[in-house]
């Protein structure tokens, strides 16, 4: 119904645009002072209360329609219903990555949301909807091609939700400027059919396998035994630091660092060597591994899958 | 006086010392900065306000090139994040306050005085203070660049966007000092205006020549009249803004801590109730220099003066509810959007009221395509689409997807750089003959004028598009693969057009001082009080102060057969 | 447009745009500039005195944690009734001062004038002692919760524009007392009262916002 209101604008936009420009474009050509003026002033006209009044009362008369079709759509929007058993997905807004929630499902993940297709029929219809919050500063929600924003607003919960027609990736990025990386607090949201949502939580929910190879048990113990754990949740252990994203399922994603680059061997030892070389201003620090240290770090994310 | 009114009595007659030129003093470059120092002229005043603006401009827009170079190519390394991200605060920032503002009060010190009729301002060295606090605070910004390394190492310049949205501007998560800087130099900023916005007022309220009555002042001294009362009015949020950041940031005042049960939003409130009336601040002067430039050019006056007057007063009045179109996406109620959304649509009538009232002014004229129209004219044209494109973003929904985007990057640069400050050219190139005896040359001046339009559009038309792909504000950097890249590297080249305009311009104030044809004292052919002195005027405007029956005194006066007061 | 023509409009000729000098409009009479420029600045203040009350508003009941109100400015008993009392009765005695001015009598003018000073000087160490009390004894302090912010913030406020005033009433008893005001700046005085008038103006607001209404909270 915004694509409905939204036509409509640009419509009458478009329709005054082109009105109001013939205008100043007849008005210039047609009183252009001619090459050979006769020097006397054309006839001094002061106004004319009854041009002046269509003027007045037309543009009133567009700005009442316009009023009329606003208000009905913020409040159809506004005061929609959510199903009592649509998805609940929790977004907590961090400089400059995406802490999201499932609360009934209790998966915890990052920089992604992944949801279940939806469907145009009311009555079949399983939108998500979305809890926001922040944790630091003001930032905002935008996937264009699912939402307009919200703003994710400390000590203030906000709502939205999300009804995609068609599975695939879409693309998203924090929507109010949030400091140094607001640029790369990037944002994907996943749709999958019923089934390939019903196999992500599934996968989510699941322990990964226990470190195996040396390396991937070394990387462990680093990883435990720096402060990696101070800032970083892996589900399966003490480490319950909630200032970074949750590692969990690290491998599981598409991309490292809120979308700053696509996730792969090279790209997660880079960010392990120094997160400072793709993100440069966010809060992770480096961590001053030698090359093998993160070697064995870097095999120990892997397995988080 | 003592009983507390102003009676202005008929001047007797005296031989004034000979008319004096700007800056032509034979004295040395000592003299000249001294009397620069000491003036409480308002034409000197408003020279220096238009000259610092113009400085300012070059400097912010060199800081806009290097920002549109960095989004040329996605993933770009040109500029360190933070590096852009002081830009964009500082350009913001510098052109709102150390550009736009200053041109306005340049233009409202300069003519405001000799439009109707007198001497001076009313406060002739509040008007001095005026200027030298917003110079200092400018300098003051800016100085933040030098000063003790910040997050990396561009100095200490504020990056946190030129409306610093809580809590981005705590101590918490603006370490260091640049968000001092912004929060000092700009209150600062914001005394300077309102000591000169209520020397405005009294000296509209109070020093008026014999005979002109409110109704009979020249329409260009009514916007200023109501630009004034809004700075009056619209600029103490500011300030108080600045002052409970300042008491959050020193005194741990939970202002906006959200820790302590304070609210983010609140900053966006109090912000933005000054923040909308400001853009009227910026814009009505812009309307009252088309409101004298288009009569004079369609040799006709200008048509409705009433209800422009009814118009621009109800402009200002609803301008201060309509904050909130700012907010749309921070989660208000519905009633709450649906108020804000009602308020900015109204506040569009008003507005295209006067595009139609001008352009029944140039109907049945005689419009003479010189450069100061030609400047009017691209104005009517953008301003039409940025008002429109206005309205687009007062639809709440639309706006839910447009705000903080590209879109609303567009949108506000449509209305400033291609409503605004297409005035302000035109203004210059009114008003130039007056201030300095020379005409502009016209050459030079259509190059300013046909490369900085196609610049403009070059610049902003694509960003409207980039919004509409998804692109939001304040990125130092995009993805490759949204879409984006064709229209931010089309924008960043209109930019290189509009750098040579202005070199042009820049060339062409200094080229016609020396070199500019004889102007005389009324170059145009126009009405207004201002023409029937030298050029320039000499420091005490006229020599006898003036009387007058009509809104255009020196039409009554070139044709005593037809005068405006039998027919007004 | 002839030279003549031209020269007409200004350099000392008595023709041109002045046009008929019997158009029975009656003396030109404007408003005096310094009222209209207090004027403004009272408007200005006011603007910027409504958002710190906006703020105060806003923030009511909505500390987390105490002193609240109701603990440290709890009604009637820490209301600030003679101070208030003074503050208000400054406004009359300096209308008496005014009075005698205009009767030019310099004498009654300088002690009516020294009584407003004296109980706008009563209002300021009144406030001294209870923000003494306030900080130090009750630990209410601006950064303490948002009720010590807007508080603070909001009295602070008008207490300065009291500091303000009561040098410019300084001033102008000093200058008085040595004979130094000439008899044509009574409406520089005047201008002063006006705005010891909007002083006391937002006082009421302040203290029925503050210690009568929020005092509950």
């Amino acid at each position: 119904m915004i694509h409905v209101t939204a036509v409509l604008v640009l419509l009458i936009s478009a329709f005054i645009f082109v009105v109001v420009t013939g205008m100043l474009v007849y008005v210039v050509v047609k009183f252009r002072r001619p090459e050979n003026d006769d020097g006397n002033e054309p006839p001094q006209i002061y106004g004319s209360t009854n041009i002046e009044l269509a003027w007045t009362v037309i543009p009133i008369l567009i700005t009442v329609v316009l009023v009329l079709v606003t208000s009905r759509t913020i409040g159809e929007i506004q005061n929609m219903k959510m199903p009592e058993d649509a998805l609940k997905v929790r977004i907590v807004g961090h400089q400059w990555w995406w802490e999201v929630h499932y609360p009934d499902l209790g998966i915890i993940t990052a920089n992604e949301i992944h949801v279940p297709i939806s469907d145009r029929d009311a009555a079949k219809a399983t939108p998500t909807h979305l809890t926001l919050q922040a944790a630091d500063v003001m930032h905002s929600f935008w996937v264009p091609q699912l939402a307009g924003k919200t703003d994710l607003i400390p000590n203030k919960d906000n709502e939205s939700w999300i009804d995609p027609y068609e599975t695939g990736v879409y693309f998203g990025n924090c929507a109010e400027y949030c400091g140094t990386q607001h640029a790369n607090m990037l944002l994907r949201v996943i749709v999958h059919t019923k089934e390939g949502f019903e196999k992500w939580v599934a996968n989510q929910k699941a322990e990964p396998a226990a470190p195996s190879t040396p390396e991937e048990i070394e990387g462990h113990r680093l990883f435990f035994a720096n402060s990696c754990v101070n800032c970083h949740k892996v589900s399966d252990s003490v480490a319950v630091g909630v200032f970074g994203p949750d590692l969990s399922k690290l491998m599981t994603r598409q991309t490292i660092g809120a979308g700053v680059a696509p996730l792969n061997g090279e790209t997660l030892w880079s960010w392990v060597r120094d997160p400072q070389v793709l993100k440069p201003g966010c809060f992770m620090p480096d961590m001053k591994l030698h090359d093998k240290e993160v070697d064995a770090v870097v095999a120990y994310l892997e397995t988080l899958k | 006086m003592a009983n507390g009114t102003t009676t202005v009595e008929q001047e007797e007659e005296y031989t004034p010392p000979p008319p004096e030129r700007v800056g032509e003093e034979p004295g040395s470059l000592t003299q000249i900065v001294q009397e620069m120092v000491y003036t409480v002229d308002h034409k000197k005043l408003g020279l220096m306000y238009l000259g610092s603006g113009l400085v300012f401009f070059v400097v912010a827009g060199i800081m806009a090139t290097l920002i549109r170079i960095q989004l040329f190519f996605p993933n770009s390394k040109f500029l360190e994040p933070d590096v852009f991200n002081r830009f964009f605060t500082m350009h913001g920032t510098a052109m709102i306050f150390l550009v736009a503002m200053p041109w306005v009060f340049g233009f409202a010190n300069y003519l405001v005085p000799l439009m109707i009729g007198t001497r001076d301002m009313a406060f002739p060295r509040l008007n001095a203070f005026g200027f030298w606090v917003f110079l200092f605070s400018g300098l003051f910004l800016f100085s933040s660049y030098f000063t003790a390394p910040g997050l990396y190492n561009a100095g200490s310049a504020p990056n946190v966007g030129w409306f610093a949205y809580s809590p981005l501007t705590a101590k918490a998560f603006s370490k260091g000092h640049s968000t001092d800087y912004w929060t000092l130099s700009l209150l600062l900023n914001g005394i300077g205006s309102i000591a000169t916005a209520v020397n405005i007022l009294v000296t509209v309220f109070c020093l008026r020549c014999k005979g002109m009555t409110l109704g009979k002042m020249p329409l260009l001294v009514w916007m200023f009249l109501v630009t004034a009362f809004l700075v009056v009015i619209a600029m103490p949020p500011f300030s108080a803004c600045q002052i409970m950041l300042i008491l959050d940031r020193y005194l741990d005042a939970n202002f906006f801590d959200t820790q302590a049960g304070g609210s983010a939003v609140l900053w966006a409130h109090f912000f933005w109730i000054f923040g909308h009336p400001e853009v009227y601040i910026l814009v009505l002067p812009a309307f009252a220099i088309a409101s004298e430039v288009i009569p004079v050019f369609s040799r006709k006056p200008i048509f409705g003066y009433p209800i422009m007057v009814a118009a621009t007063v109800s402009i200002a009045f609803i301008s201060l509810g309509v904050w909130a179109h700012h907010m749309f996406t921070v989660g208000m109620t519905s009633v709450g959007n649906t108020f804000f959304a009602i308020s900015t649509m109204i506040i569009a009538v008003p507005t295209g009221i006067k595009i139609f009232n001008w352009l029944g002014t140039m109907y049945g004229g005689k419009i003479r395509l010189e450069l100061p129209m030609l400047f009017c004219i691209g104005f009517l044209f953008q301003f039409l689409i940025a008002g429109l494109t206005g309205v687009m973003l007062a639809v709440t929904p639309f706006d839910w997807q447009l705000s903080d985007s590209y879109f609303v990057v567009a949108h506000f640069h449509y209305v400033i750089l291609g409503g605004i400050v297409f005035c302000l050219f035109a203004g210059f190139y009114y008003w130039y003959p007056k201030a300095f005896g020379k005409m502009l040359d016209v050459k030079l001046g259509l190059w300013h004028f046909w490369l900085f339009f196609i610049g403009f559009h070059l610049t902003f038309d694509p960003q409207h598009f980039a919004g509409f792909l998804g692109m939001p504000r304040r990125i130092f950097t995009y993805e490759a693969g949204r879409g984006w890249e064709i229209w931010n590297q089309i924008s960043t080249i209109g930019v290189f057009f509009q750098g040579a305009s202005i070199l042009f311009f820049v060339v062409n104030l200094i080229y016609s001082y020396i070199k500019g044809k004889e102007a005389g004292d009324d170059p145009w052919d126009a009405w207004t009080l201002e023409w029937a002195t030298t050029s320039p005027p000499p420091e005490y405007n006229f020599d006898r102060i003036p009387e007058v029956r009509s809104r255009r005194p020196l039409w009554d006066a070139k044709h005593p057969e037809d005068p405006d007061w039998k027919f007004e | 447009m002839s030279a003549e023509k031209l020269a007409s409009l200004h350099v000392g000729h008595p023709t041109g745009f002045v046009n008929d000098p019997t158009d029975g409009t009656g003396p030109w009479v404007l408003p005096s500039q310094r009222k209209v420029g207090v004027i403004c600045l009272i408007l200005t203040e006011s603007a910027l005195f409504v958002i710190f009350v906006v703020a105060y508003v806003y923030y009511m009941g909505k500390s987390l944690n105490p002193p609240f109100p109701r603990d440290v400015i709890p009604f009637p008993t820490k209301t600030p009734w003679l101070a208030s009392f003074a503050l208000f009765g400054s406004s009359f005695t300096i209308v008496y001062a005014e009075k005698m001015m205009h009767k030019l009598d310099r004498k009654g003018f300088l002690i009516w004038w020294g009584i407003t000073m004296a109980l706008g000087a009563y209002f300021v160490f009144y406030s001294a002692t209870e923000w003494y009390e306030l900080i130090y004894h009750e630990g209410l302090t601006i950064s303490v919760n948002v009720f010590g912010t807007t508080f603070y913030s909001l009295v602070g406020l008008h207490l300065s524009h009291v500091i303000v005033g009561l040098i410019l009433l300084s001033i102008i008893f000093v200058l008085t007392l040595f004979g130094k005001i000439p008899e044509d700046h009574i409406e520089h005085t005047e201008m002063i009262s006006w705005y010891w008038h909007f002083v006391d103006g937002i006082w009421v607001v302040v203290l029925t916002l503050v210690y009568f209404i929020s005092a509950r909270y």
